[in-house]
Formats: C-alpha cells, structure tokens, sequence
C-alpha cells in the first residue's frame, strides 16, 4: 500500500491524526533540546561566576518590565565586527543564571551584554531620564519616572526563594538579607554594607548609583544591573586571551 | 444569541460565568499588594458582566428544536467582529510604535506607552486578538461544514470564544502595567498563560467531539491544519512558559530554564508560534476558503498531505536558526539551519496548491478584490517562506539578524500573508454568516485590497532597505582596519526608511478600518436575504461538492 494510501485511512481518524500531529511534531524539539540539559560542554566551567545581589536583580526585573529586550540584544556573536564593537563575544555560562535569559532578538539600539563600568552612573542616569541629553540622535524613550519611583524591597526575599526553586544558587543567609542588602548596596557608607560583601564577594559594587544615598529608587536597581552586565565572571575574557595564544 | 440558549445551557454559562468571577475575586484579595489586584478586578468585572448579560435574559423563551437543524454560527459571527476590533487595536498601536522611531518623544512622558510596553501589545493585539480570533470562529464554520454536523453544544464555543478574548485582554493590559515574561510572543505571566491552558484545551476538545458527530468519512485538509494547529500551540505554550511565581500574589514569575536552554526553548516556541499559529492554521483557512470563493476544487490532494506533514515535522527544528553564531552550541544551529532550507519544500507545496488552484479561475480573481485578497496572500506566502529559508543560512543570517530585515520578513508574512488570507476569508465569510446577497460595498473591498497591497509593499521595502543598510554599516572597516560607522551613525542612516515604514502601517490601518466600516454596514443593512439551503447539517451526505479533491 503506498503511503498515500496509509494517510487516505489515517485521516479518517480523529484520534489517530492528534497522536500523528503530536508524534511528528515532538522529535524535533525532544533531539535539538533534551541534550542541551545532559550535554557537559553546552555551558563552559566559569568557578568565579556570581549571582545577581537583590539590587541587580530588581534592576533586572525593571529592564524585563519595561521590554528593554525588545531592542537591546545581550548577546555578542562570534563574529569579528561585533567583538570589536562589543568586547569578546559571549559565552553560555554568562547567562546561566538568567531566568530567563535576555539575549534579545533585535538591536534598535546597541548590544548591552558588556554595558558594565563602560558609562560612568551619572551618564547612565542622565541618559534614562532623557536619552537625548547625552545622545542627540538617539531614539529610545525617556525614563523619566524611574528616578522618582521608590524601589519595592519587601518581597526581595521571595524572589530570591522562587529563583532558588528554579536553579540558582541562593543561601538562606542571601534570602534573610535581601531587602536589608538591596538597601546597603547602593548605601556604601551604611552599617549594613559588610554584609553585602560578605555574602556576594569583595568585586561587588557598592554606590549610591543615581547620586542619592538617601532614597532607593528603580533607577538605583536598573543603574546596578546595567554595571554588572557582562561582569559576572571574567570567562569570556580569558577565553579570547587564550584563543590569541593558540593563533 | 442568548434566546439561542437552552434553560440548562443559560444555568451552566452563569455557572461558568460565577467560577470567573469568584477566581477574579480571590486574584484581587491575593494580589493586592502587587499590580495582579488589578487584573483580579477585570476578572471579576468580566464574569460578573456575563452573569448579568445572561440573568437578564434568562427568562426569554426557549428556542424551538428547529434549531439543530442550522449550523451553530453565533459564535463564529462574533468572533469575526472581535477579530476585526483587535485588528483596529494592533494596527494602531503597530503604526504609533513605528512613529516613536521617527520621533521618540511620542510616549507622552508616561510609563505604559513607551515602546518596550507597546511593542508586545502591537504583536499581541495583532497576533493572538486579530489572528487568533479569526483563526477560532473560522475554525468554527470551517469544522462544522465539512462535517456536515452541528457544534455539539452551545456553552463550550462561547466558552471559547470569550475566555480566548479574556486572554488577550489580559496579556495586553498587563504588558501596559509592566507584566511580562518578557519572551518574545510569550509574554504573559503565569496564571494568564494557566487560563489559556484551561481555554485551549476545551477549545480542542470541542473540535474532537465535532469531527466524532461528522457525517463525512474523511476528515477534510483544513481541519488537519485547525487541529495541528491547535495541538502544537498547546504543547509550546506549556513547555516555554512552565516557570515558578514568586508567590501566588505576584504576577512576576521567573521561568524554569535559564541561559542557552531557555534561548532554544523560547527560539523553539517562536519560531513554532509562526509555523503552527500563523501558518498552520491560516492554512486550514485557506484550503477552505480559497476553493469555495473561486469555485474550483483544490488543485493537488497529495501535494496538500506533502505539504501538511512536511510542516508539522519540519518547522520543529528550524527555531535554532534564530541563534546563529551565538553561545548555542553550533550542532543545534546546524541542524535548525538545514531542516529551514528543508522547509521551502512543503510551503511551496502549499504556495504551489494556492495558484495551481486559482488556474482557470483568474478571470475571478481580476473581478473579484476578496479572492484577489486570497490570491495575493498565496504568492506573499510563497515569498515569505523563500526569504525565510534564505534567511537562515548562517552567512547571510550574520548579515541580516538583529537588524530591521528580520522585521520586514516578519511583516511580509504578517500583513502579506496572515492579514490578507483572513481579509479574503472574513469578506466570503461575511456574507454567508448574514445570509447577505455580498458584502455592503465591494467598492470598498477593492479599495482596501489597494491600501494592504500598497502598504505592505512599502512597509517591507522600507525594512529591507533599513536593515541591509544597517548590518552593512555594522560590519564595514576603514582603511586602518577599525569599524568605520559608529551605532548612532546607523540611526541617522535609517530615519527615512523609519517614515516610510510608519506611513506603509498607516496605509494597511487605513484599510482595516474601511474593512470594519464594510463589515459593519453588511451586518446592519438587511441585504436580501438569500436562501441556502445546501448550507444546513445533513444526516448521511455524500461528497462534499467543490471540496472534493481533484484526485
């Protein structure tokens, strides 16, 4: 019977075309995505790789809830243009702990992945208030109620908890903080700043990000993590050292 | 419509209608603190709206038995004109985010419409509210006419139909407050993508228990696709939104998978939202509405099976190509940039199907602006998925990925391909839902076949120009070997095609509106009402006339 002749029975059954869709439809996925869990070298080793403070990660959630993504990618390829332009291209283990990842599909405006310490704060908090102040042609909107909005801190902890639930790794200690040290991160002078080294490490940046220490604004968070972005471990940079000794 | 409602039928929509509401209520008493409180008010409000809508007629009389003797089309009527308001919606808010690109300073200073807020709502409104309605009260009339029997019964349509619309309305008004998951077409968090769950899987149970009251043997070519359609959404939306909420009272969730994973989940969702949402099912529309317009039946059978199974296993492995060069591992961008040049195969197949078809019939096609809307959708298809395949070979990938050619490709598919085979479906489907003689105006159809015509070609000239220009710009050296063209000197270089774009959106909005005014005007003014009887449930027909396959 020839296969034509299979699908003239086939689609004369309800039950059997929804288990053929579904059969079809699967393999794809299950061979292009299941070994990318199980596979070792899909993400590199990186042992210095550090994990958002609260601070950086309220400033993340401000920069998913304002579709930054939909124009600014965080993913530089492997091409020789955009090493030059962005810095080494970057690698899986940067974005290990994005949940989700950010890589962007579109750069309406630049690439983002290694943004971190490149602008002083005062420039990244001018240029959120109104782009145009710091680059005449720019098309990106203006931010300007960020520097105005206090920076919800009370459920930090439950969003360190639900990040623990799906992978990273957060302390308990990390967990009881996370309101205490969102405050002391961007308060460099405060009693509480010790603690935000001790739990994420001396490399940490500890200052006032939109200038004033006494408030903690969205601006405070999103300027935190816009420097931390493409600096959470020095991989990327060492990997590109070591491919400039082979050649 | 509720006087078409049977007593038991009205009691289980209160019912329906008092479970949503009481889930708005308990949304709004845990979400207070969060901006879900909000959401949890437009729930209730909305349950709460139903129960009084169907309260208030709750003691009209019942219909008479006559009416399973008719197809169950209330549904689908109003589907259609929901559809046609959220294309209004999307096109609007489509060409005002496009305008932001000309002059920044067009959000007004407040937080819900600058772009990153309004983009997901344009492709949302567009996508899920213009397409997805269309999509569902097509799927409706298609099912029960090739089956010749009536929707088993009259709660679970609407049940569909308005839970679909709750849906949109959700993600929409969330993304304006801030709530997104901030993947790309599958923004909404996570207890609005539960209650899509919870919609799509009534909404396949429905068509299976249509397709077991058929009086057909076979199963016709547009329900494959409806069911493909419906099936495969269903199994991306779990796997791509499965995430853990911060709390039950937070709307933020963070997803499941982090880093390359969640890229190739998420690539593997979107580029699937394209093959089985605005593909798949645009097909089964087509394959419906195409013959029946030109009154010719579809040209190959078998070359509709090639095309069917080589989408559905096919496009499941394309989405890596939206990953080239990057930190996925390159055997996975190998095998997504293969099975996309493998792809061109069944969608010419179905490409070939549309104008092979239409062969003997041009002279309709000249005539008549709806089926010129089909044909046209035909040929935007054929191109749409050649540029795909292009597209994602890795070098030419390098050059167009990240720029505003992938913008145009998309819209060459969404206002070529997706908008006009439903422009082409609603305007036959119109007339034959209102027992109308044709629609109001054909004057306007042509009128607006002109103005998508013309605005699509200059909205996807416009971003080819944009885009090639840009990656050019992006990779071109000097002399002493460093980068010659900052970023912002891409900008400067890309404003006028920036307006040309706005205005290719303004035209294509333009018509949508003239296609509403038509629609509208066809509903309102009683035509003569014509008479067809070939058009009603049939206990044991035999073939099923046009649609019968040539082979």
């Amino acid at each position: 019977m020839s296969l034509f002749g299979v699908h003239y029975r086939v689609e004369r059954k309800a039950i059997g075309l929804t288990l053929a869709i579904i059969g079809v439809a699967s393999i794809g996925g299950l061979v292009e995505i299941a070994p990318l869990f199980t596979i070792h070298q899909t993400v590199e080793d990186a042992p210095d790789m550090r994990v958002y403070t609260p601070l950086e990660l309220a400033g993340r959630n401000i920069y998913i809830r304002e579709g930054c993504y939909a124009c600014h990618s965080q993913m530089i390829r492997t091409l020789r243009d955009e090493v030059d332009r962005y810095g080494p291209y970057s690698l899986a283990v940067e974005s290990k702990y994005d949940h989700p990842m950010l890589w962007g599909s579109k750069r309406t405006g630049p690439d983002l992945a290694r943004i971190g310490e490149k602008y002083s704060d005062q420039w990244h908090v001018a240029h959120l208030n109104n782009p145009r102040d710091v680059v005449p042609v720019s098309v990106m909107p203006a931010y300007t109620w960020l520097l105005t909005t206090e920076l919800r801190t009370d459920d930090l902890g439950l969003h360190l908890k639900a990040q623990r639930a799906v992978g990273v790794p957060y302390t308990d200690d990390m967990i009881a903080n996370a309101a205490v040290d969102a405050y002391a991160q961007a308060n460099p002078d405060s009693p509480q700043a010790d603690g935000v080294i001790k739990r994420y490490g001396k490399a940490t940046t500890m200052r006032a990000f939109d200038g004033n220490p006494s408030h903690l604004t969205e601006t405070d968070a999103l300027v935190a993590y816009l420097q931390i972005l493409g600096r959470l471990t020095d991989a990327a940079h060492r990997t590109t050292a070591q491919a400039g000794i082979e050649q | 419509m509720i006087a078409q409602l049977t007593l038991i039928e009205r009691q289980r929509a209160i019912l329906i209608s008092l479970a949503v509401t009481v889930c708005g209520g308990l949304i709004i008493i845990v979400g207070r603190d969060d901006v879900m409180g909000v959401h949890g008010a437009l729930i209730f409000l909305s349950g709460l709206l139903m129960i009084f809508r169907i309260g208030g007629s709750y003691y009209l009389p019942e219909p008479s038995g006559d009416r399973l003797a008719h197809y169950y089309d209330d549904p689908s009527k109003v589907g259609i004109i929901l559809s046609m308001a959220w294309a209004v919606i999307g096109l609007a808010v489509g060409d005002w985010v496009a305008w932001q690109l000309v002059d920044p300073d067009l959000t007004f200073g407040v937080g819900w419409s600058s772009f990153g807020r309004l983009r997901p709502a344009h492709t949302t409104s567009v996508i899920f509210g213009f397409g997805g309605n269309a999509l569902i009260a097509t799927s409706f009339y298609v099912m029960q006419r090739t089956s010749r029997a009536r929707l088993p019964d009259q709660v679970t349509p609407w049940f569909v139909v308005f839970g679909y619309n709750l849906f949109c309305l959700l993600a929409v008004t969330g993304y304006l407050m801030g709530i997104t998951q901030s993947k790309e077409y599958a923004e909404p968090e996570w207890y609005t993508d539960l209650w899509l769950v919870v919609v799509w899987v009534t909404y396949f149970v429905l068509y299976l228990r249509t397709l077991a009251r058929r009086k057909e043997p076979h199963i016709y070519v547009s329900n494959w696709y409806y069911m493909a359609f419906i099936l495969v959404v269903a199994i991306l939306h779990i796997v791509n939104n499965l995430a853990v909420p911060v709390s039950l009272g937070h709307s933020k969730s963070y997803s499941a998978f982090s880093g390359v994973q969640d890229a190739m989940t998420q690539w593997w969702y979107g580029h699937n939202a394209v093959a089985f949402f605005l593909t798949a099912g645009f097909l089964g529309m087509m394959y419906y509405f195409l013959p029946m317009r030109a009154g010719r039946p579809i040209f190959s059978y078998r070359m509709s099976i090639i095309s069917f199974w080589g989408i559905t296993f096919f496009y499941m492995w394309a989405g890596s190509h939206h990953l080239h060069y990057t930190a996925l591992p390159q055997w996975v961008q190998t095998l997504g940039m293969t099975f996309s040049l493998m792809l061109l195969i069944p969608s010419w197949a179905s490409a070939g199907n549309v104008l092979l078809t239409l062969n003997g019939a041009w002279d309709k096609v000249r005539d008549d602006a709806t089926l010129r809307f089909m044909m046209v959708a035909g040929v935007f298809y054929g191109l749409t998925t050649f540029e795909g395949s292009f597209m994602a070979i890795r070098s030419v990938n390098s050059l167009s990925h990240y720029t505003d050619w992938t913008i145009g490709h998309v819209h060459a598919g969404a206002l070529g391909w997706v908008a006009m085979i439903t422009f082409g479906s609603i305007y036959a489907c119109v007339p034959w839902l209102w027992k109308r003689e044709r629609m109001y105006s054909p004057g306007l159809v042509e009128a607006h076949f002109w103005l998508a015509l013309s605005g699509s070609v200059i909205y996807v000239f416009a971003m080819w120009n944009s885009g090639v220009v840009q990656g050019l710009m992006w990779r071109t050296y000097n002399e002493s070997g460093t980068l010659a063209y900052s970023f912002i000197d891409t900008l400067i270089a890309m404003h006028p095609y920036y307006i040309a774009r706005a205005v290719g959106g303004l035209l294509f909005l333009i018509g949508g509106c003239l296609g509403v005014y038509n629609i509208w005007m066809t509903i309102k003014v009683p035509g003569l009402s014509t008479n067809q009887a070939s058009d009603v449930p049939q206990p044991a027909a035999v073939g099923a006339g046009v649609l019968q396959a040539a082979e």
